[in-house]
C-alpha cells in the first residue's frame, strides 16, 4: 500500500478499482464510441492507446499522465457525466491540461448531482507504482491511496 | 485570482444564476492554471468545436438552451466545425439511415441553437476558419477563446494570436463573459518552448507525418523546430500555410500541442528566434529514419488489412483553395500517366463552403469533377464516427482522421498513387 498527495481539482471521495494509461488519454478516441452507441461501461475505443484499448472505463479509477486530443475533450467528459458513464475519478500524474480541467469543471459547476473527484500532480512515481486492477482509495483532501 | 468589483459582483450573482455560473467556470478554470485575472476577449469572432448534433450530446444542447433561456448570448459571433452529413458524399441505405435518423437526428434543431447563439452565417462551418474565404483570421497578439485544436494550434503558431486550447463550451463560455483567464499560451512565459526539434531528413518531410512524431513526442509542449526552413523557406505563402495547417493538425490530435515555432518562418520565431526558448530544452532529432519509424508503428484498424480502400478522404482540416488547386493538377497527371480517366478509389476532398464556392469559380472546379473527385464541406471524422465505417476500409492523408477512427493513413504521394494507379 502506498499513499499519494495530489491537488484537487474536482472534490470528492471514492473508492473504485484502477485502470491506467501509461500515455496521453484521448479522451475523443476513448470514448465517443462508448458514449455514442449506448455502451454504460464506457469501453476504451483508442486503438492508440494499448493500456485501455478495450478496457471499461466507467465506475473505474482512471489513472493518467494527462489528456490528449481534440479539443472536444472536455465536453466529452462532461456528457460521460451526465449521462453516468463517467469514470468514478481520475487521477493525473501531472498537473492536468486544460481539456480535461475544462471537462471536469463543467461538470462541477453545471451538473451538481454528478460526483467525479479530479486529483492532479499525483508525481510519476504514482503511475509507476499503480496497476490495472488495484485498489483506489481517494479522500477529499487529495490523498490517494493505492493497495 | 485578481478580480475587479464588477467581476466579482457578477460572481456573486448581480446579473443572474446562469452568468454567475459562466464565471464560475471560467474563475475555476484560471484558478487551475494559476491565473493572475481575466483578460479581455479582442478577436473579432469566436470559433466553436462544437458542429454536429450528435445524440450523445444532449447534454450539452440542455447546457446550451440553459445559456439561451437565460439571455447569457455571446457579443461576438463564431465560426463552428464541419457540418456532418453531406448528402453528396457516398454512403449506403444503411449508413444513410443511420446519419439522418439516428446520429445525426438533431443537427437542424441543434444548428438553430448555434443561430440564437451567434452562428456567423449558414456557411459558417469549417475546422480552418482562419481561411481566407472564411474570415475568421483573427491578428497577431489577439486574445482567443477558441476550441478547435487544429485551429487553435493555427491561430496561435502561424497568426501569432493568443488562445488556449480550450475545450468545446468553455469556447463559448469565455466569448459570453467577453474574458478568458490569463495563462499558458495567453502569456510570454507559456510561449516558450521547452523542446528543441531538429529536422534533419534529406527530403521535405510530410506534414502530416511530422506534425504526428512532434505531437506523440512532446505532447502539450511547446516545440520550437530548426532545420524546416530548408524545405519550406521563410516566408508564409499559401503553400506554406497549408503545409502548416495539416502539420499542426498532426501534432494537436497526436499530441496535445497548442503552439509551435519554426526557426525563421512563423512570426514569434522571426521576431526573437532562439529566445523563445526555456534555458533547458529536451532535444528531439528527427531523420528519415525516424519518420519511417513512426509511420510503420501506426495500427492498422482494418478487418482485412489487404482489402481493397472502398473510400478515400483527403482534407483533414479542410483543404485550402491552394491545395485543391494543387491537388487538381495532380491528380490530373497521374491519372494520365496510367491511363485512366477517374480515380479508382471513391475519393473525397473536404474543405470549407466558403472555399468550396471560390473553387467553383475556377476553372479547376471542372477539371477536378471530371476525375471523379467529390468535393464536399463534409467533417470525415464525424463521417467514420459510426460502427458501419468501422467494417469499411477507408484510406487517408490526414493523421488525424487516422487518429479518431479506422481510416489507414498513407502519405499524400502514396495517396495519390492509390486513387490514380490503383497501387503504390
Amino acid at each position: 500500500m502506498k499513499k499519494f498527495q495530489g491537488r484537487v481539482i474536482a472534490p470528492g471521495t471514492v473508492t473504485a478499482e484502477a485502470v491506467v494509461s501509461h500515455g496521453g488519454f484521448n479522451t475523443l478516441a476513448s470514448l465517443q464510441g462508448a458514449l455514442q452507441f449506448g455502451d454504460k461501461k464506457a469501453t476504451c475505443g483508442d486503438q492508440n492507446n494499448p493500456d485501455l484499448h478495450g478496457k471499461e472505463l466507467a465506475g473505474k479509477a482512471l489513472c493518467l499522465p494527462q489528456t490528449i486530443g481534440s479539443t472536444t475533450g472536455g465536453l466529452v467528459i462532461y456528457c460521460a457525466c451526465a449521462m453516468q458513464r463517467q469514470p468514478a475519478c481520475m487521477l493525473f500524474s501531472n498537473p492536468i491540461d486544460s481539456l480535461a480541467a475544462a471537462g471536469s469543471i463543467l461538470a462541477s459547476v453545471w451538473l451538481p448531482d454528478v460526483q467525479m473527484p479530479v486529483i492532479d500532480s499525483l508525481g510519476e512515481e504514482f503511475l509507476d507504482y499503480v496497476k490495472h486492477g488495484m485498489k483506489i482509495t481517494v479522500e477529499a483532501d487529495g490523498t490517494v491511496t493505492v493497495e | 485570482m485578481f478580480l475587479t468589483d464588477e467581476q466579482q459582483a457578477i460572481l456573486a450573482g448581480s446579473q443572474g444564476e446562469t452568468m454567475a455560473k459562466v464565471w464560475k467556470t471560467l474563475v475555476m478554470y484560471g484558478e487551475a492554471f494559476g491565473a493572475d485575472k481575466m483578460v479581455p476577449v479582442t478577436s473579432k469572432y469566436n470559433h466553436l468545436v462544437t458542429s454536429f448534433g450528435l445524440k450523445m450530446m444532449k447534454p450539452v444542447f440542455d447546457l446550451m438552451q440553459q445559456l439561451i433561456d437565460a439571455g447569457a448570448v455571446s457579443g461576438q459571433q463564431f465560426s463552428v466545425d464541419p457540418r456532418p452529413v453531406d448528402k453528396n458524399v457516398p454512403a449506403n441505405f444503411l449508413q444513410n439511415l443511420i446519419f439522418n435518423k439516428i446520429m445525426y437526428a438533431t443537427q437542424e434543431s441543434y444548428e438553430g441553437q448555434l443561430k440564437e447563439l451567434g452562428l456567423m452565417d449558414d456557411n459558417a462551418f469549417t475546422c480552418a476558419c482562419y481561411l481566407d474565404q472564411v474570415g475568421n483570421k483573427p491578428q497577431m497578439g489577439e486574445v482567443l477563446s477558441w476550441a478547435e485544436s487544429s485551429a487553435v494550434v493555427y491561430a496561435n503558431s502561424v497568426l501569432g494570436a493568443r488562445c488556449n486550447r480550450n475545450s468545446g463550451i468553455m469556447d463559448i463560455m469565455g466569448s459570453i463573459a467577453g474574458y478568458v483567464p490569463n495563462f499558458g499560451l495567453l502569456t510570454d512565459e507559456g510561449r516558450k518552448a521547452t523542446w528543441l526539434i531538429k529536422v534533419e531528413t534529406t527530403k521535405k518531410p510530410e506534414a502530416q507525418l511530422l506534425g504526428s512524431a512532434i505531437g506523440m513526442k512532446v505532447m502539450e509542449d511547446v516545440p520550437y523546430i530548426q532545420g524546416l526552413d530548408k524545405w519550406l523557406g521563410t516566408e508564409l505563402t499559401d503553400e506554406v500555410c497549408s503545409y502548416l495547417k495539416d502539420f499542426g493538425a498532426a501534432t494537436a490530435s497526436n499530441g496535445a500541442v497548442g503552439l509551435y515555432h519554426i526557426d525563421n518562418l512563423t512570426p514569434e520565431a522571426k521576431a526573437l528566434g532562439g529566445s523563445l526558448m526555456t534555458e533547458e530544452v529536451k532535444v528531439y532529432v528527427i531523420d528519415d529514419a525516424e519518420l519511417a519509424r513512426v509511420q510503420a508503428e501506426y495500427p492498422v484498424m482494418w478487418k482485412n488489412p489487404d482489402a481493397k480502400p472502398k473510400l478515400c478522404f483527403v482534407g483533414c482540416p479542410h483543404m485550402s483553395l491552394q491545395q485543391l488547386k494543387d491537388w487538381t493538377v495532380a491528380v490530373e497527371n497521374g491519372l494520365q500517366e496510367a491511363g485512366n480517366k477517374k480515380v479508382l478509389i471513391p475519393t473525397v476532398f473536404t474543405t470549407a463552403p466558403a472555399v468550396k464556392a471560390e473553387f467553383e469559380k475556377t476553372e479547376y472546379a471542372a477539371r477536378l469533377k471530371a476525375t471523379g473527385v467529390i468535393l464536399s464541406y463534409i467533417c470525415p471524422l464525424m463521417y467514420m464516427n459510426n460502427p458501419l465505417c468501422k467494417a469499411m476500409p477507408v484510406m487517408t492523408s490526414s493523421n488525424k482522421l487516422r487518429t479518431y477512427t479506422t481510416a489507414r493513413y498513407y502519405t499524400e504521394d502514396e495517396i495519390l498513387a492509390k486513387i490514380t494507379k490503383g497501387g503504390c
